[in-house]
């Protein structure tokens, strides 16, 4: 067997211990290295996490492992061969498989058809369902991979849908599995079922790369870990002889605080009041929201936690106005133009505007379809919930342009928004993250009395969500309300003053932050238990 | 440190196509270039011998007149058709930004033109009241469409493409009663009431062309307001919100089913106008026999994107198309059929259309693809000045 010198002596002792190397990788863009000189090595029946910040490299590593990408420098070998991956299908014949983030099934399939789509055994095109059946029902049970192949993927939870991803893999013979940040979407019960799954499949010889920026389950199920920052290799790690503490230095090069330290919360006056708030589901001809009753006040963090698709989304399109409520009040204390204090008052028929101009800002949950206009440069975009004000529209009609660059270098300075060409970039060009520092700017900015914020902190790394979480921090501390929505039980956990627990529209439990638990928290999120009185104040 | 070893990768073209400005010039240049390519092919193989002197007579135009007199009135029967196309183009420029494609421009042109003679012909109103009458008609069936697609999410394509052989036959019927007996093409104005045609601010004696009006110095003017319009006010502002991201605009509060309805209105009155600019004049009539929407509307979306959807880049865009329509139309028909000049024309026309086709290669020969990667370099950059920071 041929061997080249670049490789680890390691390799040479016993070339196929591994079932995957990618060795020296160098992959380059116009202007960027994305891959530098970057080893990763994938043993046979380990769980090896690949871990690191947006923008790292992974998603360009794992590019140039399907082919999508050639690398300039750097060869991929398989059992200890070295082999070219020219496009995905090269990759797939090499037993190469991937559970995306986002699935990739058809909705209106059964969990079966979506398993054998694409290589569908049949008999002069006519299908043989049974035999294909049969194997993955074998399948599912020797891994332990519940599903029924009957139901259509549109009805079963996320969890099912992500097992019906792994059976895919598994029904193609593949042997590397790679799972792309498969926790974001899960419950945390869901979350040990997938660890569970995962040692399993490790157990019967299958070897995995699990990507992920979530420390805590990289140490539950991972043996080994790589570590990426900004395009070049940090360093392979042993899961056993490392802390959190360590893979958060190497990925993020600084020392990070997991939890934003903050002082006891003084609750005010009440700032924000729903009253028997139902809104309609786009979903279904039903209510997506079912007589919610709450109340935010000034200086508190109070966290609506719920698993995905709980009516928390309705819930804010209803507060914040992008959608029209089926019943019920809101309730708001601002101010006025002059800055003057406004009492509590109903905001129920107001539309978006007034109420943005009152005092309320919104971090929307998905930031590319509210949040920003991805086509316009980022001061653009910093004025877009003002940029009708004097300060940056001159009474004929005329936008202010030297006031507006003036005020984008500011908020690019004072939140550190880091983008190619600074205020005049197209926001589509810059990372997830950075989109996201420009979003909470311009909603801090506006200086709110109720902020209003989704998911802030969705698909960010750990020293981004440090920052968002100080941010917030900072908004209750000046005595503003802050009503946080979140499926992050690190984040409810770690922010809220209060909690309210949705399930199916309802808000099922009101824990208390200080005695709960997460074990707690999940059983309401799953609907399991509930307080009596759902409606809480 | 790493940016800089980098950058050398980009040889000077690459950065020349990094320029967006650059980008829309030459991919506009090129679509021409493969336009007139092909036409020529055509020509070759219809009469090989006569090809070469059959494209320069298309290219020329006006040129090749044999004097100097004739060739100033033959230019101004191109501008004067300019204008008209010019402002069609802007219709379909302006709602393109909004995220709007009126196709209907064409539909809004037929009734601006049936309103305007309308007015002219039968109620005997002067100039300025025709011209107004024309751009209500247009804004009106604009607005139609933009109130179907803001509040009950019709297609504004469908509704445009209904709309357009509503306003021809509309406009037929009514006008067939201002027509001299047995002929199907309307009164001149010249006869019936000349205080409808547009002044000519003297522009009629330069030319030698009594066609040739304050209709083109007034659709360049209107270029260059929407341009301003567009890029440096409030209102543009908002359009272009509301045509990247109708979510977004609705999350900021802006009203975007009026902002649509808006935009539709105001290409509309555009498309309107474009047709008074050519009826109100003696150039020509409208003919109520015709059973196919006129192609100006239509040509005005291959002008806007030869025009890289520019405001600016439409007067230029209109001019060469007008100019090689009509360099198309005195081609010499002993050697070529007469449909052979509208197919020439047609054929470069069509590839104007491949315009951001040619545009995203470009973009992708320059490097900018993948998206993502330049934010990356921000990082290092940033980390870079810190370092530096340091030392000092």
């Amino acid at each position: 067997m041929e061997l080249k010198t670049s490789v680890g002596s390691e390799a040479k002792q016993n070339a196929s211990e591994y079932a995957i190397e990618m060795l020296n990788i160098t992959k380059r863009f116009p202007g960027i290295v994305a891959n530098d000189n970057i080893t990763l090595r994938l043993k046979k029946g380990e769980i090896h996490a690949l871990l690191g910040e947006n923008g790292a490299g992974k998603s360009t590593l794992m590019s140039v492992l399907f082919g999508l990408y050639q690398p300039e420098e750097g060869v991929i070998k398989k059992d200890g061969k070295e082999v070219k991956i020219n496009d995905p299908n090269d990759a797939n014949a090499l037993g190469i498989g991937m559970v995306h983030q986002h699935f990739k099934l058809v909705e209106i399939f059964s969990v079966l058809d979506n398993i054998i789509l694409g290589v569908e055994p049949n008999t002069a095109g006519f299908l043989k369902k049974q035999e294909a059946r049969e194997k993955v029902v074998a399948l599912s049970e020797r891994y332990g991979l519940r599903i029924d192949p009957d139901a259509k993927i549109a009805d079963i939870t996320v969890g099912m849908q992500q097992r019906t991803e792994i059976l895919k893999m598994l029904y193609r013979d593949n042997e590397i599995l790679i799972f792309d940040e498969p926790t974001a979407v899960l419950t945390p019960q869901e979350i040990d079922e997938l660890m569970q799954i995962m040692r399993n499949l490790a157990a019967e010889g299958k070897s995995i790369l699990f990507i992920s920026h979530k420390l805590n389950e990289i140490l539950a199920v991972a043996d080994r870990c790589t570590v990426l920052r900004k395009g070049k290799y940090i360093g392979t790690v042993d899961i056993k002889g490392t802390t959190k503490e360590e893979l958060s230095r190497m990925m993020v090069g600084r020392d990070v605080e997991f939890v934003v330290p903050k002082k006891e919360s003084t609750p005010g006056e009440v700032l924000f009041k729903a009253e028997n708030l139902s809104v309609a589901s786009k979903a279904h001809k039903g209510l997506a929201v079912k007589n919610v009753s709450f109340e935010v006040r000034a200086g508190e963090i109070v966290c609506i936690a719920g698993i995905d698709g709980n009516g928390q989304t309705e819930l804010v399109y209803g507060i914040t106005g992008l959608e029209p409520l089926e019943s019920g009040k809101l309730f708001m204390a601002g101010r006025d133009k002059n800055g003057k204090d406004i009492p509590l008052s109903e905001i129920t028929h107001l539309p978006i505007r007034k109420r943005s101009k009152l005092g309320m800002s919104h971090i929307p949950e998905d930031r590319h379809k509210h949040g920003l206009v991805l086509d316009y440069s980022l001061e653009y975009n910093f004025i877009l919930q003002t940029y009708f004000e004097p300060r940056f529209t001159s009474g004929a009609g005329f936008l202010k342009t030297k006031a507006i660059r003036e005020y984008a270098d500011g908020l690019i300075e004072q939140f550190d928004v880091r983008s190619g060409q600074g205020a005049i970039t197209t926001t589509r060009s810059m990372s997830g993250g950075n989109q996201q520092k420009a979003i909470i700017a311009r909603e801090v900015d506006k200086r709110p009395k109720l902020l209003v914020a989704v998911q802030p902190a969705r698909g960010l790394d750990v020293g981004a969500i440090e920052g968002v979480h100080r941010r917030l921090i900072e908004q209750r501390d000046a005595g503003n309300a802050v009503l946080l929505i979140s499926l992050e039980l690190d984040e409810v956990m770690n922010l809220s003053d209060r909690i309210l627990v949705m399930y199916e529209g309802e808000i099922v439990g009101q824990p208390d932050p200080k005695t709960t638990t997460v074990q707690e928290l999940g059983l309401y999120m799953a609907g399991a238990k509930r307080e009596k009185n759902g409606e809480a104040n | 440190m790493e940016t800089k070893s980098v950058q050398k990768d980009k040889n000077f073209f690459q950065k020349l196509l990094a320029h967006p400005g650059f980008r829309s010039f030459a991919a506009a240049l090129a679509c021409i270039l493969i336009g007139l390519l092909i036409g020529y092919i055509v020509l070759l193989i219809i009469n090989p011998s006569h090809a070469g002197e059959g494209m320069s007579t298309i290219l020329k135009n006006f040129m090749t007149r044999n004097s100097e007199k004739l060739r100033l009135k033959s230019l101004g029967n191109t501008l004067v058709k300019t204008a008209p196309l010019l402002l069609c183009s802007l219709s379909i420029l302006f709602a393109y930004k909004a995220g709007l494609f009126n196709i209907g421009a064409a539909g809004q042109y037929v009734l601006g033109a049936g309103a305007a003679l309308y007015c002219a012909l039968a109620l005997n109103m002067p100039w300025y009241v025709c011209l107004l009458a024309a751009v209500l008609a247009g804004a009106v069936f604009g607005a139609i469409s933009g109130a179907l697609k803001a509040y009950l999410n019709v297609n504004e394509v469908i509704s445009c493409i209904m709309l357009n052989w509503i306003s021809l036959y509309t406009v037929n019927s009514v006008l067939k009663d201002f027509c001299p007996v047995g002929y199907k093409d309307t009164f001149t104005l010249v006869s019936k009431n000349p205080s409808a045609m547009l002044p000519t601010l003297g522009l009629d004696g330069i030319f030698g062309n009594s066609s040739v009006t304050i209709a083109i110095p007034i659709s360049i003017l209107i270029a260059v307001a929407i341009w301003i319009i567009l890029t440096k006010t409030k209102f543009g502002y908002e359009i272009k919100a509301t045509g990247y991201n109708r979510n977004a605009a609705k999350y900021c509060g802006m009203r975007e089913k009026q902002n649509i309805i808006l935009t539709m209105v105001i290409a509309g009155s555009l498309a309107g106008l474009a047709a008074a600019l050519l009826f109100l004049s003696d150039f020509s009539q409208w003919d109520i026999n015709q059973s196919s929407v006129p192609t100006m509307g239509f040509n005005g979306i291959a002008a806007s994107f030869l025009g890289g959807l520019h405001p600016l880049g439409a007067i230029f865009s209109a001019y060469f198309i007008q100019h090689i329509t009509d360099g198309g139309a005195s081609l010499d028909t002993r050697f070529y059929p007469v449909q052979i000049a509208d197919l020439i024309s047609a054929i470069i026309i069509y590839l104007c259309g491949f315009v951001l086709f040619i545009k995203l290669k470009m973009l992708k020969a320059s490097g900018g693809i993948p998206q993502k990667r330049p934010d990356m370099e921000a990082d290092i950059k940033h980390d870079a000045e810190n370092k530096k920071g340091g030392d000092k």
